[in-house]
C-alpha cells in the first residue's frame, strides 16, 4: 500500500517495534546473507578479549536493514527513492528497537508527489541508536 | 575494494538477507505475491546493495583459505600482532535509487573514495572519517543505486553508557 499525498499531513507518523530481544543469531544470519563477517559481530571471544567491547554488537547495516522494514512498511514496496542514516549508538544482543518515521513534508518532483520523513530508531531504554532521512514517490 | 566489481541479483539471496533483517515481507521471496503487488515481481530490500561485499574477492571481512585470520580460533584472535585498532565502524549510510534492483539484474559496481576527515571525540578518541561511493549499474549501463558510505576508525573502543 503506498501513500497518498492528498491525505497526509506533516507531522505525520508511523512507528514499529522491529526486533523484540535480538539475538546473536540474527547477528550471524546478516553476517551470512551480506558477507561481512566482521568477529566484532559474531565473535563474543575476540570482541571482549581482543577488541575490548563488553561482546559481539550488531552491524550497522542490521540496524538500517531493520529501520527500513519500518519504512517500506509505512510507504510501500519500491517507493524509496532516498534513505539514509547516522549510526548513533551500538545495538546489542537483548536489545528491542522501535522504528519511527514522521512525514517533514510532502512537495511534487518532476514525476510526481513524493514525502521527505525523518527517521528514527530507539532502544528498550529511550536511547537513539539512529537517526535518518528519507524520500519516497507517493499517489497524488 | 576492486575497481569494478559484478553483482549478479538473485532470487535466493534476497530472501537470505530479508530473512536476516527480519523481514517477512513476501515481495522479497514470493513471485506470485509480488505479481499481484504493484511493483510487479520481486524486488531487493533497500539496503540489500551492501551485500556486494559477497562479490568482491578481496573482501577484508570474510575468512580466505591460507590466511590467518583476526578472530578466534584456537586463541581469541588468529594474528600475532593484532591491530591497536578496533578497526571500522559504520558512521553513516546513504541510498539513492533510480529503480529497486530485481532477480536477474547483473549489477556493475564501481567503488572510488570520497571526502576524509578527523574529528576528536570523549567516547573514542581520535576518530578518523573516510567516505565511500558505490554506483550500481545494470546490464543496460543504466544507473540503479547510489551508495555513499562513511566509515570510522577509532583511537579506542567506544566506551558504554
Amino acid at each position: 500500500m503506498a501513500l497518498s499525498a492528498s491525505k497526509l499531513a506533516v507531522g505525520d507518523k508511523h512507528e514499529e517495534i522491529v526486533v523484540d530481544d535480538l539475538t546473536r543469531t540474527q547477528l550471524v544470519m546478516y553476517a551470512g546473507a551480506s558477507g561481512d563477517y566482521n568477529p566484532l559481530h559474531t565473535d563474543d571471544l575476540y570482541s571482549r578479549e581482543v577488541a575490548g567491547y563488553p561482546g559481539v554488537f550488531a552491524h550497522g547495516m542490521l540496524s538500517m536493514g531493520l529501520t527500513g522494514k519500518m519504512l517500506t512498511n509505512y510507504v510501500g514496496d519500491g517507493r524509496l527513492k532516498k534513505f539514509g542514516v547516522r549510526f548513533t549508538n551500538q545495538v546489542w544482543p537483548g536489545d528491542t528497537l522501535t522504528s519511527k518515521a514522521t512525514i517533514v513534508a510532502i512537495r511534487n518532483e518532476n514525476d510526481g508527489p513524493v514525502v521527505d520523513l525523518a527517521l528514527e530508531t530507539v532502544n528498550q531504554d529511550g536511547q537513539t541508536v539512529i537517526t535518518g532521512s528519507a524520500t519516497a514517490r507517493a499517489d497524488p | 575494494m576492486a575497481d569494478s566489481l559484478k553483482m549478479p541479483v538473485e532470487a535466493t539471496h534476497i530472501m537470505m538477507f530479508a530473512r536476516s533483517i527480519g523481514d517477512d515481507n513476501p515481495i522479497y521471496r514470493d513471485a506470485e505475491a509480488a505479481k499481484a503487488n504493484e511493483v510487479g515481481h520481486i524486488i531487493a530490500p533497500p539496503t540489500f546493495p551492501r551485500a556486494v561485499a559477497q562479490f568482491d574477492p578481496h573482501y577484508h571481512l570474510r575468512v580466505k583459505n591460507g590466511e590467518k585470520w583476526f578472530g578466534s580460533g584456537k586463541n581469541p584472535t588468529g594474528l600475532e600482532e593484532p591491530a591497536k585498532s578496533t578497526g571500522g565502524l559504520h558512521a553513516e549510510q546513504h541510498f539513492e535509487y533510480h529503480r529497486h534492483p530485481k532477480p536477474g539484474d547483473v549489477l556493475t559496481v564501481t567503488t572510488r573514495d570520497g571526502e576524509r576527515w578527523e574529528k576528536e571525540s570523549k567516547r573514542a578518541g581520535k576518530l578518523m572519517f573516510s567516505e565511500t561511493i558505490q554506483e550500481f549499474r545494470d546490464q543496460n549501463g543504466e544507473l540503479v543505486v547510489t551508495s555513499r558510505s562513511i566509515g570510522v576508525k577509532t583511537e579506542r573502543p567506544v566506551e558504554q553508557g
